[in-house]
C-alpha cells in the first residue's frame, strides 16, 4: 500500500478520536468508550503501522535499527499498554499511537513529493533530447529516431526543431537556442563549419549538419552523467554525519529506558507518565532528517547549476570550492578571447607581412592564424617557404626567394639586433600588453608586427567579484612578463607568474597551494596538470575532451563570470548543507531531553503526538530548506534569466 | 519491589541493546555466480538490509546485481552507488537488476536513500 493510502486510512480512522480530544472539555464521549478507541487503533497499527513494524523487524535481524524501529517500538509501546490497561480498567492512551503514525506518514507522504521534485534535474535534461532525425539514407531524407542515428550521417534541420546530436553544419546559417545546455540566454548565429549541439533548438534558418557525437558521446550525455554523479556522491561532511546516525537509533532507545526507569524509580511519576516520556524520546528522536540533511541539498544545488551550464563533478568538489583561498587563470582563451589579432606593423606592412606570412603559412601555432589573417585582409597570398629549421625556444628560419629568412620572438635579439629606434616601438608595444614577433632577412630585421590577444569583456568584472569574495587572483602564463603585467592591470587581477612552461603549470600551482586551497581555471590540453593538480580545477567551456575529464568544475559556456558563479553556487549549497545538518541536530538534540520531561518542571513537555508532529516537520523543512536553494539570489545571475525547456 | 524489577529490565534491555547493535557481528562476503563464461550475476535480498551486504565480483567481467526489496521502508526504496553514479528506485517484491562497471578493481560501498544502510561491492 502506497504512503498515500496509509496516510489516509489512519487519518480517517484517527479522525473520531481526535473529535473527542477536542469535545471532551464540553463533555463529549465516544460511544463505547475505550472499546471504540481499542479498534480504531487496532486498524491503525494493522494497516499503516504494519510496514514500519515489518521493517523495523527485518531491521533487527541485521543488528541495524532505523527510523522504522523507532516509530514501530514507540507505537507499539503505546499501543500495547493502553490495551493492558484498557483490560484492567486503567488510563489509557490509545490516540498517540494513531496520531503519531498519521502525522509521520503525512510527514512522509510531503518529503516523498518534494525529493521528487529536488531529483527532477536529471529527469529534465533526458527530456531534452530530440526523439527522432531527418537524416540523409541513401540520398533521401528519411526520418528515423535518434538511437539509429550513427556517427557521419548528415542531419537535416528545420527552423524550430531539436538539434539530434552533436555534429558540424555543413551547408547553411541559422540561430540556435542554446540556454537549455549552455546556460547562453542569448541565441548563436552559426554557419557553415560551426559546432551544433544535441537537444538545443534551431531557431529561423534551415541547415544540414554531419553528425559527429552519439548515443552516450554527446554533450548532453556527458552533462546527465555529470550531474547524476555529482548528485548520488557524498560530501565529506556527510561521513561525519553517517557515524553519528548508526549509533543514534540504538542510543535513542537507551536513552527511552533511562528515560523510563527515572521517572518511574527514582521520581515515583505513575507508569503511564513515564510511559508517556519514554515514548515521546523515541518518536522525537528520528533521525531522518539527518540523513536526507546533505543529499537533497547536493541535489538541488548540482541540479540548479548543471541548468546554468556549470557541472559540479561532486560533493568533495562543491565543499573544497568553499575553502578556496586563491584563484588562478591561465591566460590566454581564458582571461582572453584566445584569438590573437595583429594590431601593429613596424616597417613597410606589406612587405613585412607577405614575409611573415610566407614562413607561418604551415604552422599551427595561435600567432601565425593572427598573421595570415592579417595577410589575407591585405589581400596577400602566402607561398610557403622551404628548408624550415626551428630556432630552439626562439622561432623559425626558413628559405624565401634564395634568401634566409626568420621569423620569431624577442629572444632572438639575442642573434641580431634592433635600431634604438625600432627598439624603442618593441618596449611601447610590449608595454601595450602586445606579443611583438621579430621578422627579418638576410640577418637584418625587417620589422615588428605587434599581436594581442584582447581580454574577454567580462574578465575585470569577474576578477573585481572574485575580489569582493575575498580571494586572491593569480595568472599563471607561458607569455613574458611586461605582456602578461599589461593584461593583468586591465583585467586587475593581483599577481602574475609569467614565463611558465606548460609542463611547469602545475609546479606553480603547486606552490601556490602553500599558502591555501587554489582553484584553477584553464581551458587547454596543456592544462591538465594544472587542473588536477589544484584543489579545485575548473575546465572552462569549449575545451577539450581531456580538460573537462581533469576538472571538477566544468563550464560549459566560455564565460569567466561562470567561475564566479560556480565558487558562489558551491558555497550557497554547501552553507545550505550545514544549515540542513544544524537544523536537523538542533530537532534532535532539543527535542530529546524536552521529550524527556527534563524541562516538565517548568511545565515543558511534549506528548508523543506533538513529538510526531516535530518529527515529521524537521524531515519536512530540511527538504523545503534544500528546495529553498533554487531560489536563492545569486549576485552575478545574469539580467536575463535562463530557462529549462 | 516492583521499582526492584522495572530497574533490572531496564538494566538487561539495555545490555542487550549494546551487544546486538554495537557488538562484532560478523557476515559472510558472497561471490557472484558466473552464469556464463562472460557474465556474472548476484542475487541481493532488501530486508532491513542488504543480505549478503558484500558482492565479490571479478573484474572484467560484465556484472549484474539483482536486488528484491521485501522491505516496505521508505528508507531502503533507493539504492544508491555514488561511485557509479547509481540512484536507482527498487520496486518493492520485484526483481531489480543493475549493471555494475566492473573495469576497474575496488571496493565500492553502496546505501539506501537515506545512507542508513551500507553493503559493499568488492570487485577483484
Amino acid at each position: 500500500m502506497s504512503i498515500k493510502n496509509r496516510f489516509i486510512v489512519s487519518l480517517i480512522l484517527s479522525l473520531p478520536m481526535l473529535v473527542e480530544m477536542l469535545a471532551k472539555p464540553f463533555g463529549f464521549m465516544l460511544p463505547g468508550g475505550a472499546w471504540t478507541m481499542f479498534l480504531l487503533t487496532t486498524g491503525v497499527m494493522a494497516v499503516s503501522a504494519w510496514p514500519f513494524i515489518q521493517s523495523a523487524w527485518a531491521a533487527f535481524r541485521h543488528h541495524h535499527a532505523n527510523m522504522d524501529t523507532l516509530v514501530a517500538i514507540g507505537t507499539a509501546t503505546a499501543y500495547l499498554y493502553s490495551t493492558y490497561a484498557m483490560v484492567t480498567g486503567k488510563a489509557v492512551f490509545f490516540e498517540s499511537a494513531a496520531f503519531v503514525i498519521t502525522f509521520i506518514l503525512l510527514g512522509q507522504y510531503f518529503e516523498e513529493k518534494m525529493k521528487h521534485s529536488a531529483s527532477g534535474a536529471v529527469e529534465k535534461l533526458i527530456g531534452l533530447q530530440a526523439k527522432e532525425a531527418d537524416v540523409m539514407r541513401h540520398g533521401e531524407l528519411v526520418q528515423i529516431p535518434l538511437s539509429d542515428v550513427m556517427v557521419g550521417d548528415l542531419i537535416r534541420v528545420k527552423p524550430g526543431q531539436k538539434i539530434a546530436v552533436d555534429g558540424t553544419i555543413i551547408e547553411g546559417t541559422s540561430t540556435i537556442d542554446e540556454s537549455m545546455v549552455t546556460g547562453e540566454s542569448l541565441p548563436v548565429t552559426k554557419k557553415t563549419g560551426d559546432a551544433v549541439i544535441g537537444a538545443t533548438i534551431n531557431g529561423t534558418g534551415t541547415f544540414m549538419f554531419k553528425a559527429s557525437k552519439v548515443g552516450n558521446d554527446t554533450l548532453l550525455a556527458q552533462i546527465v552523467d555529470m550531474v547524476k554523479k555529482a548528485q548520488t556522491s557524498h560530501a565529506p561532511i556527510q561521513k561525519t554525519v553517517d557515524r553519528v546516525a548508526d549509533i543514534f537509533v540504538p542510543a535513542v532507545l537507551i536513552a527511552a529506558i533511562l528515560t523510563f526507569t527515572v521517572w518511574y524509580v527514582l521520581l515515583g511519576a505513575s507508569l503511564v507518565n513515564a510511559m508517556l516520556f519514554a515514548v515521546s524520546v523515541i518518536i522525537i528522536a528520528c533521525p531522518c532528517a539527518l540523513g536526507i540533511a546533505t543529499p537533497t541539498a547536493l541535489m538541488v544545488g548540482t541540479g540548479r547549476s548543471a541548468k546554468m551550464g556549470i557541472l559540479i563533478k561532486n560533493g568533495e568538489v562543491l565543499e573544497m570550492a568553499n575553502k578556496i583561498k586563491t584563484v588562478v587563470f591561465d591566460k590566454t582563451g581564458t582571461l582572453t578571447e584566445g584569438h590573437p589579432q595583429v594590431t601593429d606593423v613596424v616597417g613597410d606592412r606589406a612587405t613585412v607581412l607577405q614575409l611573415a606570412a610566407n614562413l607561418e603559412v604551415a604552422s599551427e601555432h595561435p600567432l601565425a592564424a593572427a598573421i595570415l589573417d592579417a595577410a589575407k585582409a591585405e589581400n596577400l597570398t602566402p607561398t610557403a617557404a622551404a628548408d624550415f629549421q626551428a630556432i630552439q625556444g626562439k622561432g623559425v628560419q626558413a628559405t624565401v626567394d634564395g634568401q634566409r629568412a626568420f621569423i620569431g620572438n624577442a629572444k632572438l635579439l639575442e642573434d641580431y639586433h634592433l635600431t634604438d629606434q625600432d627598439q624603442q616601438r618593441m618596449d611601447r608595444l610590449q608595454a601595450e600588453a602586445k606579443t611583438v614577433v621579430i621578422v627579418g632577412r638576410d640577418n637584418h630585421v625587417i620589422g615588428l608586427i605587434a599581436i594581442q590577444d584582447a581580454p574577454k569583456p567580462s574578465s575585470a568584472e569577474a576578477i573585481a567579484a572574485l575580489k569582493d569574495r575575498g580571494l586572491r587572483t593569480v595568472m599563471l602564463t607561458g607569455d613574458n612578463q611586461r605582456v602578461a603585467q599589461a593584461i593583468a592591470d586591465q583585467v586587475g587581477i593581483d599577481a602574475v607568474i609569467a614565463d611558465v612552461l606548460p609542463a611547469d603549470k602545475a609546479a606553480a600551482v603547486k606552490r601556490l597551494q602553500a599558502d591555501g586551497p587554489v582553484a584553477f581555471a584553464g581551458d587547454g590540453i596543456n592544462d591538465a596538470p594544472a587542473l588536477t593538480t589544484a584543489d579545485v580545477g575548473i575546465a572552462m567551456g569549449s575545451g577539450t575532451d581531456i580538460a573537462i575529464e581533469s576538472g571538477g568544475i566544468v563550464l560549459v559556456k566560455n564565460d569567466l563570470l561562470d567561475v564566479v558563479r560556480a565558487l558562489e553556487l558551491s558555497q550557497k549549497t554547501f552553507n545550505r548543507i550545514k544549515l540542513n545538518l544544524f537544523w536537523a541536530f538542533i530537532y534532535n538534540t532539543l527535542g530529546i531531553p524536552v521529550a524527556a520531561g527534563i524541562f516538565a518542571g517548568i511545565g515543558l513537555m511534549l506528548s508523543p503526538e506533538l513529538a510526531g508532529l516535530g518529527m515529521a516537520f524537521s524531515s519536512l523543512s530540511v527538504v523545503a530548506s534544500s528546495l529553498l536553494l533554487n531560489k536563492t539570489k545569486l549576485t552575478t545571475t545574469p539580467a536575463s534569466t535562463t530557462r529549462m525547456a | 519491589m516492583a521499582k526492584l524489577i522495572v530497574t533490572l529490565v531496564a538494566a538487561a534491555a539495555i545490555s542487550f541493546i549494546v551487544w546486538w547493535f554495537f557488538g562484532k557481528h560478523t557476515t559472510a562476503a558472497v561471490t557472484a555466480d558466473m552464469v556464463t563464461t562472460d557474465k556474472q550475476d548476484v542475487d541481493v535480498a532488501v530486508n532491513g538490509g542488504y543480505s549478503p551486504s558484500t558482492v565479490v565480483l571479478k573484474r572484467g567481467v560484465p556484472a549484474q546485481i539483482t536486488f528484491n526489496r521485501k522491505d516496505p521502508s521508505s528508507c531502503l526504496e533507493q539504492v544508491v552507488f555514488p561511485d557509479f553514479g547509481i540512484n536507482e528506485f527498487l520496486p518493492k517484491n520485484e526483481n531489480h537488476a543493475i549493471d555494475i562497471d566492473t573495469s576497474k578493481s575496488g571496493e565500492y560501498d553502496y546505501a539506501c536513500g537515506m545512507n542508513m544502510f551500507h553493503g559493499k561491492v568488492i570487485i577483484k
